[in-house]
């Protein structure tokens, strides 16, 4: 961390949410940094900072990636989803809709990386059992909700086929 | 009378704040950048008791970038205001914990702050530290007062010497429970600002903006209009946001009294678990007279928890561990001796249930060991001791409530069709080498302050009209996942007859909102609830007695009539002011009378399965029924009860701090495991509704109460599985592999039963 600025800077291209960036910064800053202070989407939360709780998590080529561990440098040329990038024309991602209805956004701050990495999921396994949900989501702490009405939203969207 | 039909509470609304949740909108602490922003740290002491002889610092640091606080820079008293006064907000000479702060740095790089923080040299001299309730009680070395005891309390009833004379067994055992850490995924942070004329204003995570605006004002000996304190959305607290943001608007603001300029200070993981508060470490003593048809005929209880370093809020998450330690049941006669211990490690604090889950869960442990001793059913004796309506408590409260514990009891039997799996288990159990077992728990919980408390906090919520013909809910209980924001609004809309989208809520701001009380002890439905109902009852009358409104009215003539009534005299703001009922009388000396307004009360039942290959647990199915007053918003409510189990779950099985020298040597989530998605069973929630009077449209609390009974459900499950009594939590594979070891699995000699017959 001390390092950081002891390198020079190096030129960055990410596209976020769609959107071609191109910027320079420390090539060992965290991607989670990046996305919060320059970038200014704030919708990622850091929760332990050791890739542990997920809080973080973004879609990197649509990889799911815990954005504190990630130098800058190493996303680079990437596709970056964060959750701004979900809601079109002020609609919500059938997804957020679905947390919304049952209960899964409790304080809301593991809600974020929840919902991407329940996109990842449902990108790879459209129709996840509950086994598949709760496994799927394993990588994502939620201290408040208990995870149940968490894995209805996911059922619910994938059974309504989410994009 | 309105006309819209709908009832607006007992209906599932959106969440108010949930779009912006699921949109990553909502704005945390961490979220806010201010101007000219410094970034804060604390300096820490690292020994758990003596003095400091010398501070330095050493010159590969440029300190002259950095603007740098100690306890001389406090401009009024160096304490965090709680209810002792006695925890310094920045040590002077005496260290008595090894996370105490010792002083503060800023700097407008953030990345520069740790090595800041180690290259601050501190030298002590070293005192004996205390770390053990044991310890603290031989008082080898006295750290706190005279007697190393915060405080003690002593509930009597009847006369237990005659009780323990006629019984014909006598059940004798030890119950203890491990720290718990809140683990909110949002860290503590704060920001504050300085401006001489204006004073301090501090934006945080945070629970009651009042209590950190009482202690902003003893800290600078300044007036209450000289200190405003702003909630922002608050990721998760479950009572670990309670006391310490206090201490951390105190560091921020100093930090900016001195920079003049803005100051965040955000903990990093490891910081937040090492220093910041976490559940008590308890131990239990039962002693119990029972007969041989196994009634309970009086007891002693033991209640001891560990403080910490600092009294803050033990003396009342004691009382409320006392006050529910004799469980749901009857006890014509007990004693009941509670005490709060000091030691040397960062002061024990709020976490969900404060200190019941610790006292219930010896209860509920301690009902099986009297069903074991007697031989009889964990069933047949919880419905031969249940409090019954016109029965007292252990405190002499008489159940006025129509509560029927032993239907409860029946429901959630069926729910989780109990008595053919505990059969099947039983017979499966002979051969296998993973063993099911299923475990009950029968509980209560208190809703709001004990005794006189809701008196002396004499709370103030409001409901104002604004120019556009809606309405504002003025309160200064926060959100912070439970849903307070959703349900005040929805007992406004209702009150009023109008719709859920024409109430809003203010953001907890004690300059703009009333001091509606802390949001914690499941009150905030049930007291504040209530004031705004009655707050926004007053808006009705002043439209009506105006000639603005009819008796009957629909949501548009409502909002027409507010809207002129704001254009003809200005925003109304209407006020409600808590009064305690006559029914409540409580004796603060001898604690005796009305403890709660009232219960809540629980039954829950786990099965889980110990695999004897690698001694693990897993909770397989977990059923759970309460009664808890009119349920307001179903989705919220079940949302409480799946995350308080869940809590539960992580209490029995998982969440263990490792202390060394007074430190958590685990404070990573790499290393301190709370359940994931993986390891959660179907929680099936089930809800009794019996109404209360004392809470808006008939609600009691409720966020507290699911903390209470998973632990001793799953152990007296884990204990139905091995046939071995487990009495400590967290309950490890590893103290199941020792236990086991030691005892033979089937050796199910109780060892401390002593059988008079």
């Amino acid at each position: 961390m001390n390092d950081l600025h002891t390198a020079s800077k190096s030129d960055i291209c990410l596209v976020v949410n769609g959107k071609t960036l191109t910027f320079r910064a420390f090539p060992m800053e965290r991607l989670l940094d990046v996305l919060r202070t320059q970038i200014g989407l704030t919708g990622t939360k850091e929760g332990c900072g050791e890739g542990e709780c997920g809080s973080c998590s973004v879609l990197v080529d649509g990889a799911l990636v815990n954005s504190c561990l990630i130098p800058v440098l190493q996303a680079s040329g990437t596709r970056i989803t964060t959750i701004e990038g979900l809601a079109t024309d002020n609609r919500l991602h059938p997804l957020q809709q679905a947390f919304l209805d049952f209960g899964g956004a409790q304080c809301g701050i593991c809600t974020p990386g929840m919902i991407l990495a329940s996109i990842h999921l449902l990108s790879k396994n459209p129709q996840p059992t509950g086994a598949d949900i709760r496994e799927g989501l394993s990588g994502n702490l939620c201290r408040c909700t208990g995870y149940m009405q968490i894995f209805e939203a996911v059922a619910d969207a994938a059974r309504r086929g989410t994009p | 009378m309105n006309m819209n039909n709908d009832r607006i509470v007992g209906k599932s609304v959106p969440r108010l704040e949930g779009r912006d949740k699921v949109t990553g909108a909502s704005r945390y602490v961490d979220d806010m950048e201010l101007p000219g922003m410094l970034y804060g740290a604390t300096v820490r002491s690292r020994i758990a008791r003596g003095k400091i002889k010398s501070i330095s610092f050493l010159p590969t640091v440029n300190w002259d970038e950095f603007v740098i606080v100690t306890a001389k820079d406090i401009p009024g008293k160096n304490c965090i205001a709680l209810i002792g006064d006695d925890q310094p907000c920045l040590a002077e000479e005496l260290i008595n914990h090894p996370e105490e702060p010792v002083l503060l740095l800023a700097h407008p790089d953030r990345n520069l702050l740790a090595t800041a923080v180690e290259a601050v040299s501190i030298e002590y001299d070293l005192l004996p530290p205390v770390f053990a309730i044991e310890e603290s009680e031989k008082l080898s070395e006295i750290i706190w007062g005279t007697d190393n005891i915060f405080k003690s309390y002593l509930i009597e009833k009847g006369d237990i010497e005659n009780a323990f004379k006629s019984a014909d067994y006598i059940v004798e055992a030890e119950y203890t429970t491990g720290a718990q850490e809140q683990l909110y995924i949002e860290n503590n942070g704060m920001i504050a600002t300085f401006d001489p004329q204006q004073g301090v204003t501090v934006w945080g995570s945070l629970q009651c903006p009042y209590y950190v605006h009482k202690a902003l004002m003893e800290l600078c000996g300044w007036p209450e209009n000289r200190v405003r304190v702003v909630q922002m959305e608050t990721g998760g607290a479950f009572g670990g946001k309670e006391e310490y943001p206090s201490m951390l608007a105190a560091h921020a603001t100093l930090l900016a009294i001195k920079s003049g300029k803005p100051v965040k200070i955000v903990y990093d993981r490891m910081e937040d678990m090492a220093a910041t508060t976490k559940r008590h470490p308890s131990r239990t003593r039962h002693r119990t007279a029972v007969s041989k048809d196994g009634k309970i005929l009086g007891g002693e209880i033991e209640f001891t928890i560990d403080g910490g370093a600092y009294k803050t809020l033990s003396p009342v998450v004691l009382s409320r561990g006392a006050l529910h330690a004799g469980g749901p049941y009857y006890w014509p006669s007990v004693r009941i001796r509670a005490k709060a211990v000091a030691t040397n490690a960062p002061p024990h604090g709020a976490f969900r249930g404060f200190g019941a889950p610790q006292s219930l869960f010896a209860m509920e442990r301690h009902m099986d060991f009297i069903a074991q001793t007697l031989g009889i059913s964990p069933i047949e004796v919880r419905r031969r001791n249940f409090l019954k309506p016109g029965q007292t408590t252990t405190t002499e409260q008489v159940v006025n409530e129509q509560i029927d514990l032993g239907k409860l009891l029946d429901r959630a039997l069926e729910l989780a069709d109990y008595r053919a799996k505990k059969e099947k288990f039983t017979q499966g159990n002979l051969s296998a080498d993973k063993k099911k077992g299923i475990g009950i728990a029968a509980f209560l919980h208190g809703a709001g302050f004990t005794g006189s408390g809701e008196r002396y906090l004499n709370s103030l919520a409001g409901v104002e009209t604004c120019p556009d013909g809606a309405v504002r809910v003025l309160v200064s209980s926060t959100e912070f996942g439970q849903g307070t924001k959703t349900v005040l609004c929805q007992i406004a809309a209702e009150a009023l007859g109008v719709r859920f989208e024409d109430v809003s809520i203010a953001q907890p701001d004690t300059q703009k909102v009333p001091n509606s009380g802390p949001t914690v002890a499941s009150r905030t439905i049930m007291v504040v609830g209530k004031l705004v109902h009655s707050a926004a009852l007053a808006i009705l009358q002043t439209l009506r007695s105006n000639g603005l409104l009819s008796e009957v009215y629909s949501p548009d003539e409502f909002r027409d009539a507010c809207r002129k009534h704001v254009a003809q005299h200005g925003v109304f703001r209407s006020l409600a002011r808590y009064q305690q009922a006559d029914d409540i009388s409580w004796d603060e000396e001898n604690y005796r009378g009305a403890a709660y307004a009232a219960f809540a009360w629980a039954v829950y039942i786990a099965e889980v399965t110990v695999d004897l290959s690698s001694y693990s647990v897993t909770v397989d199915d977990f059923v759970c029924l309460q009664e808890v007053g009119r349920v307001l918003h179903p989705v919220l409510a079940a949302g409480q009860i799946i995350g308080g189990v869940a809590q539960g779950i992580g209490f029995a099985l998982y969440e263990k701090v490792v202390w060394e020298n007074g430190r958590m040597k685990n404070g990573q989530m790499t290393n301190y495991i709370m359940p994931t998605s993986a390891d959660i069973p179907p929680i099936r929630v089930f809800f009794e509704e019996l109404g209360n009077v004392h809470g808006a449209f008939g609600a009691k609390g409720i966020g507290e109460l699911p903390m209470d009974g998973p632990a001793p459900a799953i152990v007296n499950a884990i204990t139905n599985a091995l046939g071995i009594s487990f009495n400590s939590i967290p309950l490890l594979p590893e103290d199941i592999f020792e236990a086991l070891s030691a005892n033979g699995l089937h050796d199910v000699a109780p060892a401390f039963a002593d059988s008079k017959q």
